[in-house]
């Protein structure tokens, strides 16, 4: 068994694991991140993709909001690229309560969340379709961040620093020697080899994993895992997140994000992270609730629906999830559990990751005597090679994030033929340099350039992208077909899994036009007898 | 919800459109009609530039409306791109020009109308105009009249009959082809209606057509001023052109949004004119004293003809007639799309597009052909040499009507 040696060793690729480890590599120490999947596979990916203004929580949870407010101008800043500047309302509708305005608004003055009421006549004239009903508007500063970016982004910034990366490597054991954890040992789950990492520290930034991590310490953290589940419809039908004007509750928020709208979400506990389903009554829920906002959102097509679990720290008994601070906690267990060289960080929110590395990667440093102060509040971030560069504004238009600019791209070089996946306009070289730069199966694919998240859900993107995938290995002569149809009939049973609870009306006439393309034309229930996992590609079943 | 772009959600990528669209086929420039529609329309916003100008060689034949299969607005999508296109980037001086039939109509027709079209005869005039105005050199341009539709028909002096019909007989009739309308007038009195020509405008399609959606309301809105009091009287409203009624009944309403009642009513009230006799023919009203043509001819049901959704009417009327036979074309479009065809960049486009349809009216071995649209009847023409007649002439012809 191979064994590295490093500082610390970060566990979890999620926007936490990827922010300490770009922090503790700025500051000179040697750090390593391990992930199971793809980064931002967990929870991080699995978020509406909303940088907080702070807004939703200046009445419940002043600290968050506060921070949150002081976040979004940082990361802004540090990484622009990852960032749609949508702006955000806070709107009361004729179902919440009149009162909350005045209250809300004190609340963002106390919080320091910049606010300002909005006429609702220019209201209306920056999202048209908004319900008429609505009696008041306030602006803040929210927007949309594309998560999954963003962890490349630190990830991307930390390997400048000498960081190193392994994903799709899961945790087999922490190491324990008397009361210290000395390292751990992970899977290469693409070869089965196993690697022991010695490190000065642990640092558990698995999120609502955080308990079955801690456990392999013998550390007892208690994470409540609490689902969230969110739909994403076919419109991007506003410009601006719209959130309601109260109390934090379920299906509350739209969040306009690439080329869809998202609505969340809906908060319940689950006992473990890696099971879970997504019911009826939750969609049929939120799609409610986004009527409220947007009269005639329920007609809108759904594209599809999915939930991520929040990492919710759980200190004392408190009656309701939602009253859970979403706040963050560091917890030193040399402190709090008498076992030295593990630290976890668990709670909070993506608009706060980097606040919480900063303050992991202190307690780091101070106990491995490193006196460099924290700099990633100031220094911007380099763009991964294949970011889409869709974020930003028009030269002629308005200052907000440009819808059209992915549209733009494509016409300026007259593309249209090149399209892989015609829905998210994902031509085929940047395809190709996204394979280039590490993908493990077709899913990771989706991740880095939005291929198959469109309309018809990957229905004609993925065989062709299967075929891409396949010719990007075929120049190693061990590579088989195989391989390449394992990582197609995962990232079907991946979307189906996404697609079964939105399937009515227009979703449903795709699924099944997607069906006769897989099943019909491709005779794709033939092909489970030749695919096989291997060949560098992580494709479970 | 209920815009036309929200149609696009119905899009199931499913390429129907793509392998119908005639412009597609034969044109690099024109990436399809699903890529510039429901596709493009997820990244264009209503407050934003339009970020593609390729939705610019959509020539608007509705070919795809017509084929797709889940009922997506295509080529509606693509007008209100292009009106979006232009409101932001300004019309080119040619697309000003030949968006105002009715101007141009009015400037060209009259006394002077033999030497103006000699001058658009001669190959100088036109290679400047291709070089000044960006209208092709060899694109169909149609000569003008020396007395317009309406002079004849005021000339003549006002006939009773026994129902009452208003004729709106747009920019075409008025100005290049004055006996389309006589026909019609002919046919229609004959049938026992008092035909009543109200002042009118020009539809507006050409100005749609080119994105100009606020001179297009202005148009609409006139027309429907005057037709409104007929239509509260229950006087139905025909017209020659197809491509003019479509507008009334549909197009101009649903692009310019315009939900009035007034609208509405007037839009429900007007038929293109062979659907109506066809109507007639139904009730057993229409007179049936034909002579007998001893004739095959090809015909071509223009795509603003099927995009009415009333069939073939044409085929069902004419069919009355003894002797006469009528084959079908099948092909697609004629290319000319009403003004697409005679710009610059887009002729060549245009011409191939028509290519099918001229085969078939070549080959047909007939020397005259039909069709119920001026433009395309001019392209067709223009293209195979081959005379093209409305098929209101020929039922004219088969009542003894005309000429007269």
């Amino acid at each position: 068994m191979q064994t590295i040696s490093t500082d610390v060793l970060v566990i979890g690729g999620g926007a936490t694991g990827s922010g300490v480890l770009r922090d503790l590599a700025m500051r000179g120490m040697r750090a390593i991140l391990v992930e199971k999947g793809d980064l931002t596979h967990g929870t991080t990916g699995r978020y509406h993709g909303l940088l907080h203004s702070g807004g939703r929580y200046v009445t419940k949870d002043p600290q968050s909001a506060n921070e949150c407010a002081r976040e979004n101008a940082i990361l802004r800043r540090i990484m622009p690229h990852c960032i749609e500047d949508t702006s955000g309302f806070f709107v009361i509708t004729p179902w919440d309560d009149p009162d909350y305005g005045d209250l809300f608004m004190a609340n963002c003055r106390k919080t320091g969340v910049p606010v300002g009421e909005l006429p609702l006549a220019e209201m209306h004239r920056r999202e048209r379709v908004l319900n008429p009903q609505i009696s008041r508007a306030f602006e803040v500063a929210d927007a949309a961040a594309d998560s999954f970016l963003a962890a490349h982004t630190n990830v991307l910034a930390a390997r400048e620093y000498g960081a190193q990366v392994f994903t799709y490597h899961t945790l087999i054991a922490l190491l324990r020697v008397g009361d210290q954890v000395v390292g751990a040992v992970v899977e290469d789950l693409r070869t089965g080899e196993r690697k022991q990492i010695d490190s000065a520290c642990v640092l558990n930034a698995t999120g609502a994993w955080a308990g079955k991590v801690a456990a392999l310490a013998g550390v007892k953290v208690t994470v409540l895992p609490g689902k969230g589940t969110l739909v994403a419809m076919n419109h991007r039908m506003v410009n601006t997140v719209i959130n309601r004007c109260k109390m934090p509750a379920d299906g509350d928020i739209i969040v306009p994000v690439h080329s869809v709208a998202v609505i969340g979400t809906t908060d319940t506990f689950v006992p473990d992270p890696d099971f879970y389903g997504i019911e009826a009554e939750e969609v049929q829920f939120m799609l409610d609730e986004g009527e409220k906002l947007i009269p005639g959102f329920k007609q809108y097509r759904a594209l599809r629906a999915w939930a991520g679990v929040r990492p919710l720290y759980k200190d004392q008994d408190v009656a309701n999830d939602r009253d859970l601070s979403r706040t963050y906690k560091l917890l030193d267990h040399a402190q709090r559990d008498g076992v030295e060289g593990i630290i976890s960080l668990v709670g909070g929110k993506w608009t706060t990751y980097r606040l919480m590395a900063e303050d992991a990667a202190n307690l780091i440093a101070q106990r491995l005597g490193n006196t460099q102060p924290c700099r990633t509040a100031e220094e911007v971030m380099p763009a991964p090679p294949f970011e889409r560069r869709d974020t930003g504004n028009h030269a002629d238009g308005p200052s907000l994030h440009w819808l059209g600019k992915p549209l733009a791209a494509i016409e300026q070089t007259q593309a249209y033929n090149d399209l892989i996946c015609e829905c998210e306009l994902v031509t085929r070289s940047r395809l190709q340099t996204a394979m280039a730069s590490g993908a493990s199966n077709l899913d990771d694919l989706r991740r880095m350039v939005r291929v198959g998240m469109g309309p018809c859900q990957g229905g004609w993107c993925i065989y062709r992208s299967s075929a891409l995938l396949y010719e990007e290995h075929s120049a190693n002569a061990d590579f088989s077909i195989e391989y390449a149809n394992a990582a197609l009939l995962h990232f079907l049973q991946e979307r189906w899994r996404g697609l079964t609870p939105v399937l009515w009306g227009d979703q449903l006439r795709q699924a099944r036009l997607d069906e006769l393309i897989f099943a019909g034309l491709l005779g794709i229930h033939r092909l489970r007898d030749h695919a096989r996992q291997g060949g560098g590609l992580v494709t479970p079943e | 919800m209920g815009h036309l772009e929200d149609s696009l959600d119905q899009c199931i990528k499913c390429n129907v459109c793509m392998t119908a669209c005639p412009v597609a086929a034969v044109s690099e420039d024109f990436p399809g009609p699903k890529v510039v529609g429901p596709q493009a329309q997820r990244f264009r916003h209503a407050d934003q530039p339009i970020p593609d100008a390729s939705v610019d060689y959509c020539s608007g034949c509705r070919v795809c409306n017509e084929v797709c299969p889940t009922g997506v607005r295509i080529a509606e999508i693509n007008a209100r791109a292009r009106a979006a296109l232009v409101a932001a980037q300004g019309q080119p001086l040619r697309n000003r020009i030949i968006a105002r039939a009715g101007l141009v109509g009015r400037l060209s027709s009259g006394p002077h109308a033999p030497l103006l079209n000699i001058g658009l005869g001669l190959r100088p005039v036109r290679w400047a105009m291709e070089h000044v105005i960006q209208i092709h050199r060899d694109a169909p341009l149609p000569a003008a009249s020396r007395h317009t539709f309406r002079h004849w028909f005021h000339q003549r002096g006002q006939r009773h009959g026994l129902r009452q019909i208003v004729y709106y007989h747009g920019c075409s009739t008025q100005y290049y082809e004055p006996w389309v309308g006589q026909a019609a007038v002919a046919v229609l009195e004959h049938n026992g209606f008092e035909v009543i020509v109200p002042d009118q405008k020009c539809c507006g399609l050409p100005l749609l057509s080119n994105g100009d959606f606020v001179n297009a309301k202005r148009y609409h809105v006139y027309n429907v001023a005057q037709l409104l009091p007929y239509v509260r009287q229950g006087i139905p409203v025909v017209g020659t052109s197809t491509s003019c009624t479509l507008t009334i009944k549909e197009e101009a309403p649903e692009l310019l949004d315009l939900a009035s009642q007034e609208v509405a009513d007037v839009a429900a009230h007007t038929y293109d004119i062979f659907e109506f006799l066809r109507s007639l023919a139904d009730q057993g009203e229409l007179r049936t004293d034909f002579r007998a043509i001893r004739r095959t001819l090809p015909y071509h049901p223009p795509c603003q003809l099927r995009a009415h959704r009333i069939g073939v009417p044409v085929l069902d009327v004419l069919g009355l007639i003894p002797g006469l036979r009528i084959v079908e074309s099948q092909a697609a479009c004629c290319g000319i799309a009403g003004t697409y065809g005679l710009k610059r960049e887009k002729y060549p486009i245009a011409m191939a597009v028509g290519e099918p349809l001229f085969q078939f009216i070549r080959t047909s071995g007939s020397e005259l052909a039909l069709c119920d649209s001026e433009t395309c009847r001019w392209q067709i023409s223009h293209a195979t040499g081959i005379r093209t007649k409305h098929p209101i002439e020929i039922l004219a012809e088969a009542y003894g009507l005309y000429p007269s």
